[in-house]
């Protein structure tokens, strides 16, 4: 009953937030709401008894990636942006769109059969905690897509550093 | 715990490939020309190609496969690698942008590529395009003074983040519906529950990623602009690299893991094709800019492409792979010809090329035939391949709406062909042949004309 109602409230103010991230004039209120919004889902993490994720979720998106967010908008002029307006040409047509694909999204979704369970049970993972089980994977099944995914990284810096350089 | 060593002679190829791209990195920081850093890309593809061969296999629980479907398409890719290291030597000179960098970030995108087409699990699938895709947005953004070149980067990079979404999301509810990231698995899995709604929203979530890879319309904002702003070089490369991938990810993924709803993703195919056809071949016909006229251009051959897969047979899938292949050289070849051209790439600036610059006219002239699919040259062989397929498949209506775009896109191609021969040169545009860049052109013409005469020695 509790984690019912946790659960509904997670899933209807969620969606509030995110719109409220993308419907703001000021890029540090935008910020400041998807901080709350980061909060939210680390703490559905949780539910789900990914208590790794939520950490990460936390400690990455909200104080990492946020806080970062926050420091280019700092040394931006925003004046252009906050003069200009938020929504720009056809945007009923978009908006009808949106609510179509929304109510495709609800149909498809209400449909859901979960597929047949894996190893990783409840309760196996909480014999095993949950940041092992994940770390063994990323390491065991999941080593090649986890190496590509440092190669990613490397070329976002390398990327970075191209595009920043002053070198003409 | 006993973690076993997997055998990585499957993924060898890959790995030799980001090792080189990485030491380039650092062999960059004490070079004083860049220029050969790039030939040890060429060196590198070059080994890559002849090692392909011995390299078959599946590692990695078999999530990561090297088969003969995965060598066809790695051909694409270094062959990509190859010529457009070649026509970029003297090109990102004359640009400013001439980083070591490049070329390293050049041979990332193609090992992004290449982990897509090896790929038969979707995690590994979607971190060989993330690889591949932000290499892209890389290169796209090197002109870095340019405003067109900054401006072709962040729409790419913003429609390419969205895409990107919107592919995850399928593959998550793709995950939770079979419970396996394992393409196979999730293929055994479908065939026994059969299609229900959120698995149709599944399939339509990771099309709509995908046609955004292959630039098929409704998908296909990008492309034009993307195309146009960024360096003519780092066109040639995305016109033919993630295209190709993406085709490679659609037939592992749709033939092997969503066989069984062959009906349901035919249909989008079908309608993705028509589209791409249509807004490909008419809009192309009103554009002023040769860049923008090949973007649309693209577009219309991923609707010609797309009709292997609509096919859904094998005929099929080997004659998208062979187009392909072909597509890649008519493409590069035509890509060449506007990097000799130093010059604002309108179409007016190709008039009487042919009076002052025959040879280069002649050869413009071939891939645009080619491209249009005239015989006796690669893109007639390519375009009947892929109709016969279709039509074997039994679907005879949609080859004939093929043809008539066909038929229709002769007028902007052969209009480059009209300003080049039949108009007089007003305006001398400088041509610059740089050795390395004709040396493409040369490969691409030889190419273009002998699968043109005898598709037997390159193709399937």
């Amino acid at each position: 009953m509790i984690l019912q109602a946790f659960f509904w409230y997670f899933a209807i103010t969620m969606p509030i937030f995110a719109f409220l991230v993308i419907s703001r004039k000021n890029p540090v209120h935008c910020v400041l709401w998807m901080l709350v919004f980061s909060i939210h889902s680390a703490a559905l993490f949780l539910f789900l008894n990914a208590e790794f994720l939520a950490a990460v979720e936390l400690i990455l998106y909200a104080g990492a990636v946020l806080v970062l967010f926050i420091f280019v908008i700092m040394m931006m002029s925003m004046k252009e942006e906050l003069a200009g307006e938020l929504v720009i040409g056809e945007w009923p047509i978009a908006a009808a769109l949106s609510i179509g694909v929304v109510l495709m999204f609800f149909f498809g979704v209400s449909n859901f059969a979960k597929g047949p369970s894996g190893p990783y049970t409840i309760e196996a993972i909480k014999a095993e905690t949950n940041t092992r089980a994940l770390g063994k994977l990323l390491f065991t099944e999941y080593l090649f897509p986890f190496e590509v995914a440092s190669l990613i990284l490397l070329i976002a810096v390398v990327g970075a550093m191209v595009l920043a350089k002053r070198k003409d | 715990m006993n973690i076993p060593f997997p055998d990585l002679t499957p993924v060898l190829p890959e790995i030799i490939l980001a090792a080189v791209a990485s030491l380039v990195l650092l062999v960059e920081l004490v070079a004083v020309r860049k220029g050969p850093i790039g030939g040890i890309g060429i060196a590198v593809a070059l080994f890559l190609l002849y090692l392909l061969p011995y390299t078959h296999g599946e590692t990695f629980g078999g999530t990561f496969v090297s088969d003969a479907y995965s060598d066809w398409f790695k051909i694409i890719f270094l062959g990509n690698l190859i010529m457009t290291t070649l026509a970029s030597f003297q090109y990102i000179q004359r640009q400013h942008q001439d980083f070591g960098e490049y070329y390293s970030v050049l041979m990332f995108a193609t090992c992004g590529a290449m982990i897509m087409a090896s790929s038969r699990d979707l995690i590994t699938l979607y971190v060989g395009l993330e690889l591949m895709a932000l290499s892209t947005f890389i290169l796209t953004a090197m002109k870095r003074h340019d405003w067109w070149s900054n401006e072709a980067a962040i729409k790419y990079f913003m429609l390419g983040a969205f895409s990107s979404a919107i592919l995850l999301y399928g593959f998550a509810l793709l995950y939770g519906l079979t419970t396996s990231t394992d393409i196979r698995q999730i293929g055994a899995h479908i065939a026994t529950t059969g299609p229900n709604p959120a698995l149709l929203l599944s399939l339509v979530l990771i099309i709509a990623g995908f046609a955004f890879k292959i630039g098929a319309v409704p998908f296909h904002m990008w492309v034009p602009d993307v195309y146009e702003g960024a360096p003519t070089s780092v066109t040639l490369f995305m016109s033919v690299g993630p295209k190709a991938a993406g085709f490679a990810a659609i037939g592992r993924v749709f033939y092997e893991g969503l066989g069984a709803l062959q009906p349901d993703w035919t249909t989008f195919f079908i309608i993705l094709s028509i589209l791409s056809m249509a807004v490909g071949n008419i809009v192309a016909l009103v554009q002023k800019n040769i860049k923008r006229m090949l973007a649309y251009s693209a577009i219309s051959h991923a609707g010609y492409a797309l009709l292997g897969i609509v096919a859904g047979t094998t005929e099929g899938l080997t004659a998208m792979m062979n187009y392909l292949l072909i597509y890649a050289f008519m493409n590069i070849g035509a890509f060449c010809v506007v990097i000799t051209m130093d010059c604002r790439n309108d179409l007016d600036d190709y008039n009487g090329l042919a009076k002052n610059h025959p040879l280069l006219a002649a050869v413009m002239l071939i891939f645009m035939f080619s491209l249009t699919g005239i015989p006796p040259t690669a893109g007639f062989i390519g375009k009947f391949n892929v109709f016969m397929a279709a039509v074997h498949a039994g679907y005879t209506w949609l080859v004939l709406i093929a043809i008539i775009f066909s038929a229709i896109s002769a007028f902007f191609y052969l209009h480059v062909v009209m300003n080049m021969y039949m108009k007089p040169g007003a305006v001398r545009v400088r041509v610059e042949g740089f050795p390395t860049v004709l040396a493409a052109l040369l490969i691409a013409v030889l190419a273009v004309c002998v699968i043109g005469v005898v598709p037997s020695v390159a193709l399937r």
